[in-house]
This record gives C-alpha cells, structure tokens and sequence, in this order.
C-alpha cells in the first residue's frame, strides 16, 4: 500500500479523481445555493421574506426543489430530435464544470495550472452555446427555434468586446497563465488589475465592459433573451421537464461562477488581500461571491432589454471603447 | 460624436441611480403580512357582515324587533322574529338570521335601525365551499360559521 502511494502515477490519479469530485460538487452546491440566494435576495429588495418555511431561513429550499426536479416525468414530445434534444442540456453543463478546472482557487489549490489556462476556459465556454442553440433547435417548438437563433446572435456579438478586453489584458500581463496574472496583482488594491491604469487609463472600464459581457455571455437579466420568459414562454428550455431543465440551472450558475471567479482573477486581485494581509482561498470567495451578488443585484434591478438594444449596446457601445482600449493600451505599451 | 458620448454617460448614471435604489431598499424591513399566523388590523369602518349589538350587562341583544331593517334591505335577506314576553317592557328577539349570499353590505339595515343594535363586524375570514355557511343565524353567532 505504502509502494503503490509512493508512485506518482497512482497519486496523480487520486489527485485528479479528488478535484473532479470537489469540482463537480462546488458546481452543483454553487447552483443549488445561489438558486436559492437567487430568492432571498431578490426577497430583500423588493420588501418580502423569500422562502422561509423549508428549513431553518429557507436553507433546505433547494434539496426540495431537487426532489421535486428528479421526480418529475422526462418529456420527449414528438418531432423532437430525440438524441440531440437529451445531449443538450448535457453539453452546456459539461463546459462549464470543465471550465472550472482551470482556476486558481488560492496560491496552491489549483486544479490544473495550465500555461494556456485562460484560453481554455474561454475555448470551453463558448461550446454552452451551441449546447444552448442545439437545445432550443432539437426540441421542434417555435419558441425554442427562436431563443436558439438569439443565443448565437447574442453571444457572438458579445464574446466580441469580451476578448478585445483580454487581449488589452494579455498584452499587459504577457501572460495565459491564470496563476501568473494573479500572482502580478500581488499587494493592495492598487496593485488590482482594475487599478492598473499605468498601462492604460481605460481600465476600470475595461473591467465593466468584461462584467457585462460576462452577465451577456452567461444569458442573465437583463440579457436573457434566451428565456425571455414574457415573449418566448422559458426560450430554448420550452420543452425540457424534470432534471433536464435543472441541468440547464446547474449550467447556469456554474457560467455565473466561471465568470465571477475569472472577473476575480483577472481583475481583482484573485486571492490577494486588499491590503496585503493573510492572503488566501477566503479572500478569493469573498471577491467572487461579491461579485455573484452583483449579479444577481443586476437581475433584479434592472427590465430585459430590447433585442434590438442588446445588439446595439454591443456593436456600437461595447466593441468600440474595447478598441479603444485595445489601441491606449498598445501605444502605453510601447511609449512607457 | 458629443451626443454618443452624452448618451454612454448618462445612460450610465440612469443605470448607478437604479442599482443604488434598489440597495437601498435591501435594508428596508420586509412589509409582507405572514397571513394565516399574524393579520393586519382593520381599519374602524371596516364592512364585515352585520351583526347584533348587545345590552353591556346581560349580554342581551339590544334588538327590539322592530322590523325595520328587514324593510330596508333592497336584498331582502333579513328575516327576524320577537315575541313581548308577558311583564317585559319590549319585544325580544327569537330569530335573526342574515343571507349572506345576496346581501351587498350596502348598510341600509344599519342606518335604518333606531335602537343602534346593528353594526359591520370585522369578520373576513369568511371562505367556504358551502352554500349553508352563509345562512348566518346573528343570535348564535358561534354556531354561524363552522
């Protein structure tokens, strides 16, 4: 026994069946938990109590649910592309968790320290949407149909400015590796990415632009065209029942949570301190949950726009200051 | 190009202005009325069904069965009945029931009545899947409503 611990093969393989578990696990108590924050939060703002009577503060609110979702009938209704129209919900949710393995939690709780780790989480994020418009497409409904051609449309115009962002980051971070940039932000808060206007003055901006494209990309109010609930009934999950339709939540949230924990390292710091001190996996969760409170605070403040507004916000607001900030940042670069 | 901008700057502080509302309002302490344990007190001129005033002592029903209520109602859904026990200086009442399913609470049998022996309760809660339950006997009121 003690042999077969001392061969790195076999710890490698307990290592990667360990953070698989954990992934998976963080994903699934992220959305159960955020679903239910989804509710409470929401409940404070507008003068309620949320759900309050399932456990002590509603807490065991999202085992019920669970219990209600897996008890449920499996539709296929007839028309539907029936292997494609069970693989969807499948397709997003799998990206999604993937994407997790990437991300440096703290200084030596990293799945994976991949040198190319950014691109590989955006190169697994932009698969949820052809799971999405695979969905919606498969399931032979109109509504559906419809969502499926406004999810490609949305989240091309949006994955736009979202990498004209990275890019003016790379350039100043010369780095993919998620836990090298971290590492540079090393400090206080000025030290931030977000503070870091010596290499160019946009980036604060820079930093918002990342977060709408990130609240477009993971199709939240008030971009959820892809379950306009008032136009299109619930989109592209029109026909999904039962657990089908809570994989598509699951995935939800966990791109909310891929998206918080990147604005987190790219932007703040990862799990610096903002003022230097004990440095850690807490300040990493305080930055990102903060941040998922953000954007549930987004959801339930602002209506859903407009089609025609969500594309014009990208194309004529979001991608020309990205540029901008794209051609400040290249001449800082090469001035200073 | 200055409009564009304008429009970037103001839309932004429209959409700072809205989020900070709705912070605001997070701090607020929760108005919903958690019904069935606790409920909201009801204003003085609430519009319940009618019922009986009664004698402060004896806890008599100060009714006289004077009939004129029963004149009043455009609904027609009050019956009573009194009989003049023998001795007694007025009538006293023997029945008093209210159909609750035509009246209107348009008030007439309060207004009318010259003994002031009918008043609006303060009684809502009053769903049923029975027809019976709205013919209320007001002399028993307990056995009213089951």
């Amino acid at each position: 026994m003690m042999t077969l611990l001392h061969n790195d093969f076999v710890l490698e393989m307990i290592r990667l069946v360990l953070y698989a578990v954990g992934l998976i696990a963080f994903a699934a108590f992220n959305a159960a938990y955020l679903s239910l924050l989804e509710r409470k939060i929401p409940s404070w703002f507008q003068l309620r109590y949320g759900p309050k009577e399932v456990g002590w503060w509603g807490l065991l609110q999202p085992v019920a649910d669970g219990i209600k979702l897996l008890t449920k009938q499996l539709l296929v209704q007839r028309g539907a592309d029936v292997v494609l129209f069970k693989l969807a919900p499948a397709m997003v949710v799998i990206p999604a968790i993937m994407c997790l393995a990437t991300i440096p939690f703290s200084e030596t709780l990293v799945p994976r320290n991949i040198n190319l780790g950014l691109l590989v989480i955006f190169s697994f994020s932009a698969i949820h949407v052809i799971g999405t418009m695979l969905g919606g497409w498969a399931s032979y409904n109109k509504y559906a149909s419809i969502a499926a051609a406004r999810v490609v449309a949305q989240n091309i115009a949006y994955e736009i400015p979202l990498l004209l962002i990275l890019v003016s980051l790379v350039m100043i971070t010369h780095s993919f590796n998620l836990h090298t940039i971290v590492d540079q932000q090393a400090g206080g808060f000025w030290r931030w990415n977000v503070l870091r206007l010596s290499a160019s003055p946009l980036m604060p901006v820079a930093f918002i632009i990342y977060f709408i494209c990130m609240l477009a990309e993971s199709n939240r109010a008030p971009f959820d065209m892809v379950e306009a609930e008032s136009e299109l009934i619930a989109g592209a999950f029109t026909e999904y029942s039962g657990m089908g339709f809570g994989l598509f939540f699951i995935a939800e949230y966990a791109n909310i949570v891929v998206g918080c924990a990147l604005g987190t390292i790219l932007f703040l710091g990862g799990w610096h301190c903002p003022f230097g001190l004990l440095p850690g996996l807490h300040w990493f969760l305080i930055k990102m949950y903060f941040l998922c409170f953000t954007v549930i605070w987004v959801r339930w403040s602002f209506p859903r726009t407009q089609f025609y507004g969500l594309l014009n916000l990208s194309w004529k607001v979001l991608i020309p200051i990205a540029l901008a900030n794209l051609m400040i940042t290249a001449i800082m670069l090469k001035l200073f | 190009m200055w409009n564009y901008f304008k429009l970037i700057a103001t839309g932004s502080w429209s959409l700072a202005v809205g989020m900070w509302i709705v912070l605001r309002h997070a701090f607020k302490r929760p108005v919903t009325v958690q019904y069935p344990y606790e409920s909201v007190r009801l204003p003085a001129r609430y519009r319940g069904h009618i019922e009986l005033k009664r004698e402060a002592a004896g806890g008599q029903p100060k009714c006289v069965a004077c009939l004129a209520c029963q004149r009043a109602c455009p609904s027609g859904c009050i019956a009573l009945d009194g009989v003049k026990p023998e001795g007694a200086p007025r009538k006293v009442l023997t029945l008093y029931t209210l159909n609750f399913t035509t009246c209107s609470l348009c008030g007439l049998c309060v207004e009318s009545c010259a003994f002031d022996a009918l008043q609006f309760s303060k009684d809502y809660n009053l769903a049923s899947v029975r027809k019976e339950d709205y013919q209320m006997d007001l002399l028993t009121p307990g056995e009213k409503h089951s």
